[in-house]
């Protein structure tokens, strides 16, 4: 049984913070397959498409058959440990730093022979549940767990740093007059934040969201995306103490671009979403990246919240589509930006939602702000890099995925003439 | 599968060891030139009589075989590069007999040494293998350590193998290593001092491991007229085998491949383990040790701690084993790990081996294990060699 985690104290100021250290990052083109898989928290095995035989370390070429026709299948996650070591000295920093460190061999089975990383709950020899993660390094990693879930397994250091949990750390919220800030709040108080901080544009203008963070316990702070001072202000406040970053902060309207007729909400939507995006990341990212190495509250994922219309124009919110395409290839950007401080980005992708009002007209299916809430903490939890929560998401994903051609001629098809 | 034309007429002589180094300011050209002019020597030989280089390094970056050839003057016809680490001296050896038995050479010099600097031991890791970068260095970076861990543990639970026995070898091959004035490690070792030893990877402490150091060995193949006529001390090659990547379906390496190929080894020499005078194993762990002194019949399997018991591993024993202090004692000096057995035994068979001298040695058997891809050694190779003429 695993130890809770208790409550870090608060950081001595003087002590120098300790730098961030990786996991080996070097991988094969063909094991970058199974780190894709990993960033949505898949389980895959690569697998001859001729003889079906399942291939582990990957290959470029059937071990069985010589084939180089190879994909990528989903499989079962039971397996056994027949063998495995605690490491008390390793070259590596990364893991220098942590030990010892449990590793094992697994016989998983769908058929390979794996290593993995032991959770030290698991009993010796034992039948685990393996789990398909992001290290520190962004890869693709097996993580070994008990069959049976144990008390407090997720407060081992191991899931530490193969998670981006939220428990014990704090989370700013962007934008707190978003639809979604009380649920987000919520879910992320139900998961152990420890605090909540929410930014507030134009706080003259009353809102129905503040009585509800405050009842919640979320620290409101004045702060506007579109207005870089204010942006400055809030992180010399608490960018040294932002632990996980969610930008809520979104400006969305209805139209295409021939129907809107001149470019004012193109311009607020560019403001928000995009240069918003862009003003956050320069004030807050530094200071993040600075503290990934900062023990139980070490600064650890920036989340940002985007429609599927960022992968491929969706009417009608064409123009909408734009500035999150754009924002996406921002956060795509900042990925590699925050990749050697081990910081993750999380996009958590969605489509139209209940609470936003300008979604009215749209049929359901519909995201909620709570089913929101919840894929944030369950991708933060599980470390995941890209989350599709709802229905049209998760279609708009397989569909973009079979034929990225196909889906953007069903999206722009044209009214019938007289 | 054919059984293999014999290896009459091949000998092998001259064998040389340089001191080893802990740590060398020098590269693997320092070391492979002082270990091959320490051999050419042995043998009254000058560079030019050599038309025949087989080399086995891992430090030459970014130089090769043929790099060295023109940085140390050579100009043979015949060139090899082993890249098998603890398996290169007895697959060096199989190529370059046949290569003098059809007159492809006359005299093959094979060298193995590399250098190691403050870092190299890491830098080395980071880059060993695909598979290694892949699906082995980020479970901890435990390095090889890790890796024959889990062999350990696995062969402990299966076989019911106890650290004791694991000590048992360590131990009897420092008695041996304090008989060679050119082995790393100077002071002798309690089962105490071995059992307490600071852990490294579970089940494996301090003293299972080898210590990294830097150095070379070398040796000469040639025709037995050629060494007659020299009045060299050689060793006849008896019989010679090697595997590759064997028992890949195993979920768990328990064996190697000589299982595959153990009756062509015994066949070809005409001999049987209880004709052998001396066994030298690849001892990078101990658990390699025992794993090889079954799967070359000298027990059944899982059988080697129950065997060792009652044996005498030391130079004066009923079993020598390792009879120079082997890798774990007298210190892996790279790719030079897998010859270190090849070329005490050409000492011994030969009456060279002075203070480690096995008394009436006649048949030696060399075994070597290389490579850890993934998760297991791939290649295994095995000789026997037999007196031709003592010193």
């Amino acid at each position: 049984m695993s130890t809770p985690l208790p409550r870090p104290k608060k950081k001595d100021p003087q002590k120098r913070s300790v730098a961030a250290t990786r996991p080996p990052e070097m991988r094969s083109r063909a094991a970058m397959h199974l780190t894709a898989a990993a960033a949505e928290g898949r389980l895959v095995m690569q697998c001859c498409s001729e003889c079906n035989e399942l291939l582990y370390p990957p290959r470029d070429a059937c071990s069985n058959c010589l084939s180089t026709d190879l994909s990528i299948q989903d499989i079962a996650s039971g397996g056994q440990l027949i063998a495995e070591t605690t490491i008390h000295a390793s070259p590596r920093l990364f893991f220098r730093e942590r030990l010892p460190w449990r590793t094992g061999t697994i016989k998983l089975d769908a058929g390979p022979v794996i290593l993995a990383h032991v959770h030290p709950d698991v009993t010796k020899h034992a039948r685990v549940q393996v789990e398909h993660r992001l290290d520190r390094a962004g890869q693709g990693v097996f993580l070994a767990l008990p069959e049976q879930a144990t008390p407090h397994m997720e407060d081992e250091p191991m899931m530490r740093e193969l998670s981006a949990n939220p428990k014990h750390r704090r989370i700013f919220l962007t934008d707190a007059k978003s639809p979604h800030a009380p649920a987000l709040a919520r879910a992320l108080l139900k998961a152990g934040a420890s605090e909540i901080y929410a930014g507030e544009p134009e706080s003259w203008r009353p809102h129905p969201n503040a009585a509800v963070l405050k009842d919640l316990g979320v620290e409101i702070l004045p702060m506007d995306v579109t207005d870089e001072a204010s942006v400055r202000k809030i992180a010399g406040e608490i960018g040294g103490k932002t632990d996980i970053l969610i930008n809520t902060a979104q400006f969305m309207r209805p139209g295409g671009i021939l129907s809107r007729g001149d470019t004012g909400f193109a311009r607020d939507e560019l403001e928000i979403n995009y240069l918003g995006l862009m003003r956050l990341a320069q004030a807050f990212g530094p200071s993040m990246c600075a503290r990934t190495a900062d023990g139980v509250n070490s600064a650890v994922a920036w989340v940002n919240l985007l429609s599927v219309g960022a992968l491929t124009n969706a009417q009608p919110f064409g123009a909408f589509s734009a500035s999150q395409a754009g924002a996406y290839s921002i956060s795509q950007a900042l990925r590699s930006e925050f990749r050697s401080a081990g910081l993750r980005v999380m996009h958590v992708f969605s489509g139209p939602t209940e609470e936003d009002e300008w979604y009215q007209q749209l049929p359901p299916p519909k995201v909620t702000s709570n089913a929101l809430g919840r894929a944030v903490v369950d991708g933060l939890e599980r470390g995941l890099e890209d989350v599709w929560c709802g229905d049209i998401a998760k279609d708009f994903r397989d569909r973009f995925r079979r034929d990225p051609k196909v889906l953007e001629r069903e999206l722009t098809m044209g009214e019938d003439g007289a | 599968m054919t059984a293999p034309e014999s290896y009459d007429g091949v000998v092998l002589c001259a064998p040389f060891s340089t001191p080893y180094q802990r740590y060398s300011l020098d590269t693997a050209h320092y070391w492979i030139a002082t270990a091959l002019r320490g051999s050419l020597r042995l043998a009254d030989l000058s560079p030019k009589d050599l038309d025949g280089f087989s080399v086995s390094s891992f430090t030459l970056f970014p130089d090769t075989a043929v790099g060295l050839t023109q940085h140390l003057g050579l100009s043979p016809r015949w060139l090899d590069s082993i890249p098998m680490g603890g398996a290169s001296a007895g697959v060096a050896v199989r190529r370059a007999a046949r290569a003098i038995q059809c007159g492809d050479a006359d005299v093959v010099a094979c060298v193995a040494g590399d250098t190691n600097h403050i870092d190299s031991f890491r830098q080395l890791l980071s880059s060993f293998s695909r598979f290694a970068v892949d699906a082995s260095y980020p479970y901890g970076y435990g390095g090889p350590n890790a890796s024959f861990a889990l062999l350990t543990d696995r062969y402990m639970h299966e076989f019911g193998a106890t650290r004791e026995d694991f000590g048992k070898i360590c131990i009897t091959q420092r008695e041996n290593a304090l008989r060679n004035p050119n082995a790393i490690m100077k002071k002798p070792l309690t089962m105490d001092q071995y059992l307490n030893a600071r852990p490294i990877s579970d089940p494996i402490a301090l003293f299972d491991c080898v210590m990294p150091c830097a150095g070379a060995e070398a040796f000469l193949v040639t025709s037995e007229d050629f060494a007659c006529k020299r009045r060299l001390p050689y060793a006849k090659l008896s019989a010679a085998i090697e595997r590759h990547n064997a028992h890949h379906s195993d979920h768990i390496q328990l064996r190697g491949g000589w299982t595959v190929d153990i009756d062509t080894l015994w066949n070809q020499a005409g001999l049987g383990p209880s004709d052998i005078d001396l066994l030298q194993t690849y001892d990078d762990y101990p658990v390699i040790c025992m794993m090889q002194i079954e799967d070359l019949g000298f027990c059944a399997k899982g059988g080697a701690a129950d065997f060792l018991r009652d044996k005498n591993l030391t130079i004066s024993g009923d079993f020598p084993h390792n009879t120079s202090g082997g890798q774990l004692s007298a210190g892996q000096a790279g790719a030079a790990g897998g010859f270190i057995g090849m070329v005490d035994a050409i000492r011994q068979v030969t009456g060279q081996a002075n203070s480690t001298q096995v008394e009436n040695a006649q048949h030696a058997l060399v075994s070597g294990f290389g490579m850890i891809n993934f998760d297991r050694g791939l290649c295994t190779s095995a000789s026997i060699l037999s007196t031709g003429a003592l010193a």
